[in-house]
C-alpha cells in the first residue's frame, strides 16, 4: 500500500516535470525556429523541406536585414526612443513609486487607483489625438514626441515596480541613518538609493523593452523617423521572407537577454497591482 | 518653513510629476479623441464619422474577428497561464529555468510574435515540412491564404496565446504566492486530488488576481493589430487595424479616432462586466 502510493506519487512528479518540458518547448521551439531561419543563407528559406537546423550557419540573411534601406537607421532611432523613455519615465515615475511606499497621506489609495486605471486607456485612443496635436505643434516625427508618449505607457509600470522595490528595502535602515545624523534626504540617497538600485535597474530594463517593442504609437506618431518595428511593419507586405524573417529575429533576441534580468521582479510588480 | 510641513507636503511633491504628466498624456488625448471623432469640421457635433465608420465594409467584419479573437483566446490563455503559474509553483527542479522561459514572451512585440508563426506557417514553413515529414501531408498545404479565414484567425490565435500567456502567468504566480500553505495542506490532509483543490481552493482565493489578469489582457486584446498584420496581412482584420488604416491610409484622423472610442468603450464595457461576474458573493466576504 505505501509503496503504491509513494510510486504513485513518483509518477505524478515524473508527469510534472514532463509537462514543464513540454511548455517550454512550446515557448522555446517557434524561437529557435526563428532563429534558424535568420542564421541560414537567404535561399535556404525557399527550400523544401525546411531544415530544422541551419545548414550551413550564416550570417547572410541577417547582414541583408540589417544593410537593407532604413533598417540601422530605425533600430538607432529604437534605441534612442526607448532611452529617452527610460530616462524620462524614471525621473518622473520614481519619486512617486518613493512616496507611495514610505509616506502615509490622504490619496494615496486614489493615487494608486488612478495609476492603475490608465492600463484601461488603449494606446489606440492616446495616439491619434497625440499625432494630430504633435502635427499642429510642429512636434510630429520626432523621437522625442514618441518618447513622450511611450513614457506615458511605461509611468503607471514605473510607478508601481518602483513603488514595491522602495517598500522592500528596509524602513528602519533608513531610520537608523537619520538618528545617526541624517536628514531624509540624505538617508534616502546613502541607504534606500544603493539597496534598491538592482531593482530600479530592473524597472528601467522593462521600460527600454515596452518602447522598444510598441508599435502602434511608434507607426502613428513617426513618418521619416521610423522606430525599428514601425519600419518593419509598414514594409513588411513587401519585404521579401529573408527580411521577414531576420528582423522578427532581431526584435525579439534583446527579450531573451532582459528577461534574465527582470523575471525576479516580475512578481513584484504584479503582486503589490493586485493589492 | 519648518521641518514638520515640509513632511507633509513632500509626498505630494513627488507625485506632482506624475499626476501632470498622466492628467496631459491620459486625460488630454481622451477628451481630444472624443473631440475629433464627434466634431464636424464647423464645430458642431456631429455622428457623422461614427457612421462613416460602421459603414465602411471593413467594419463589420473587423469587429466580429474582434470579439471572436477575444472569446477564442481569453479562455485559451488563462488555461494555459494557470498550467505555467501551478508549474513554476510546484518547487520542481530548475524552477528559475522554467520561470526565465515562460517569461520570455512577456518581451516579445506583437510583430515579432505576428513573424515567429508566420515562419511556421508558410508555406514551406516549419509547420509544413513537419507534417509532410511524418506522412500526415503529401504536399504542403497552403495555410495562410485569404480563401482560409479559419486557418488564418488560428494561426493569429496560436501567436496570441504564444505571445501574450506569459503577463497573465505572471499576475497569476503573484496570486498564488499569497495563497496560505495552510490551505493547500490542509485540502492535503483532506485527502483533496490536485483537481479539487485547483477548484475549490486555489481558484476561488486567485479571484482578484484572475480579476486584474481578465481585465488587462481583454482591454490588451481590442489593441491587438500587429500580430493579425504579419500573420494575415488583409486576410483578416481588427479594428485597432482598422484605426490604424484610417490613419496611415486614408488620412482620416475623425474616423480613425471613432475606431479608438469605440474600442475604449468596448474595453469599459468588458472591464464592468468582468468586476460584475467576478465580484466576491457577500456570504463568501464574511
Amino acid at each position: 500500500m505505501r509503496s503504491s502510493t509513494a510510486l504513485l506519487r513518483r509518477f505524478g512528479r515524473a508527469l510534472t516535470y514532463g509537462l514543464a518540458v513540454l511548455v517550454s518547448l512550446w515557448v522555446i521551439v517557434p524561437i529557435y525556429l526563428i532563429g534558424v531561419a535568420a542564421f541560414s543563407e537567404q535561399l535556404a528559406v525557399y527550400t523544401y523541406p525546411r531544415p530544422f537546423f541551419p545548414s550551413p550557419f550564416s550570417t547572410e540573411t541577417m547582414e541583408f536585414f540589417l544593410r537593407s534601406s532604413g533598417v540601422l537607421a530605425s533600430a538607432r532611432s529604437s534605441v534612442i526612443v526607448a532611452l529617452i523613455t527610460l530616462v524620462l519615465s524614471t525621473l518622473i515615475g520614481a519619486p512617486a513609486g518613493y512616496a507611495i511606499a514610505r509616506f502615509v497621506f490622504r490619496g494615496r489609495d486614489s493615487f494608486r487607483l488612478l495609476v492603475v486605471s490608465t492600463r484601461a486607456f488603449p494606446i489606440v485612443i492616446l495616439s491619434i489625438p497625440l499625432a494630430v496635436t504633435f502635427i499642429r505643434w510642429d512636434m510630429y516625427d520626432s523621437a522625442y514626441s514618441l518618447a513622450l508618449m511611450h513614457t506615458a505607457l511605461a509611468l503607471p509600470f514605473t510607478i508601481l515596480i518602483t513603488s514595491s522595490v522602495f517598500a522592500s528595502v528596509p524602513r528602519d535602515l533608513e531610520e537608523a541613518a537619520m538618528t545617526l545624523g541624517c536628514n531624509q534626504f540624505e538617508a534616502f540617497l546613502r541607504i534606500a538609493l544603493p539597496l534598491a538600485l538592482p531593482g530600479l535597474a530592473a524597472a528601467t530594463l522593462f521600460t527600454f523593452v515596452l518602447s522598444w517593442n510598441e508599435v502602434f504609437a511608434a507607426v502613428i506618431l513617426t513618418v521619416r523617423n521610423r522606430t525599428l518595428p514601425a519600419l518593419v511593419l509598414t514594409v513588411l507586405d513587401e519585404s521579401p521572407l529573408p527580411y521577414r524573417f531576420a528582423g522578427g529575429f532581431f526584435m525579439l533576441a534583446p527579450s531573451l537577454v532582459f528577461m534574465l534580468f527582470i523575471r525576479k521582479y516580475l512578481f513584484n510588480l504584479w503582486g503589490r497591482v493586485t493589492k | 518653513m519648518s521641518t514638520r510641513r515640509w513632511q507633509l507636503i513632500t509626498p505630494y511633491l513627488l507625485l506632482l510629476p506624475s499626476v501632470v504628466f498622466l492628467l496631459v498624456f491620459f486625460a488630454y488625448p481622451m477628451v481630444a479623441a472624443f473631440a475629433l471623432a464627434f466634431r464636424a469640421e464647423d464645430g458642431g457635433w456631429t455622428l457623422k464619422h461614427f457612421q462613416t465608420m460602421i459603414r465602411d465594409v471593413a467594419f463589420a467584419p473587423a469587429f466580429r474577428t474582434t470579439i471572436l479573437l477575444i472569446l477564442i483566446i481569453v479562455p485559451v490563455q488563462f488555461t494555459l497561464a494557470l498550467i505555467m503559474a501551478l508549474l513554476v509553483q510546484a518547487k520542481l527542479k530548475f524552477s528559475g529555468l522554467f520561470l526565465y522561459i515562460y517569461a520570455i514572451p512577456l518581451g516579445i512585440s506583437e510583430l515579432a510574435a505576428g513573424i515567429v508563426w508566420f515562419a511556421l506557417f508558410t508555406e514551406r514553413g516549419y509547420l509544413n515540412t513537419l507534417l509532410t515529414g511524418l506522412g500526415l501531408l503529401d504536399k504542403p498545404f497552403i495555410f495562410l491564404s485569404y480563401q482560409n479565414t479559419g486557418w488564418l484567425l488560428f494561426a493569429v490565435v496560436l501567436a496570441e496565446a504564444w505571445r501574450a500567456t506569459s503577463i497573465v502567468m505572471v499576475i497569476l504566480v503573484a496570486g498564488l504566492q499569497s495563497i496560505p500553505h495552510e490551505f493547500l495542506e490542509a485540502a492535503d490532509v483532506f485527502g483533496a486530488t490536485l483537481w479539487d483543490k485547483v477548484w475549490r481552493v486555489i481558484l476561488p482565493l486567485l479571484r482578484p488576481s484572475l480579476q486584474v489578469a481578465l481585465i488587462l489582457r481583454t482591454i490588451l486584446a481590442f489593441q491587438v493589430f500587429a500580430v493579425a498584420i504579419a500573420v494575415a496581412g488583409r486576410g483578416i482584420t481588427l479594428l485597432a487595424a482598422e484605426a490604424y488604416r484610417w490613419y496611415d491610409s486614408y488620412r482620416n484622423p475623425s474616423v480613425a479616432a471613432s475606431f479608438a472610442v469605440l474600442i475604449m468603450l468596448l474595453s469599459i464595457i468588458s472591464t464592468v462586466l468582468y468586476l460584475w461576474g467576478l465580484r466576491t458573493p457577500e456570504e463568501q466576504s464574511l
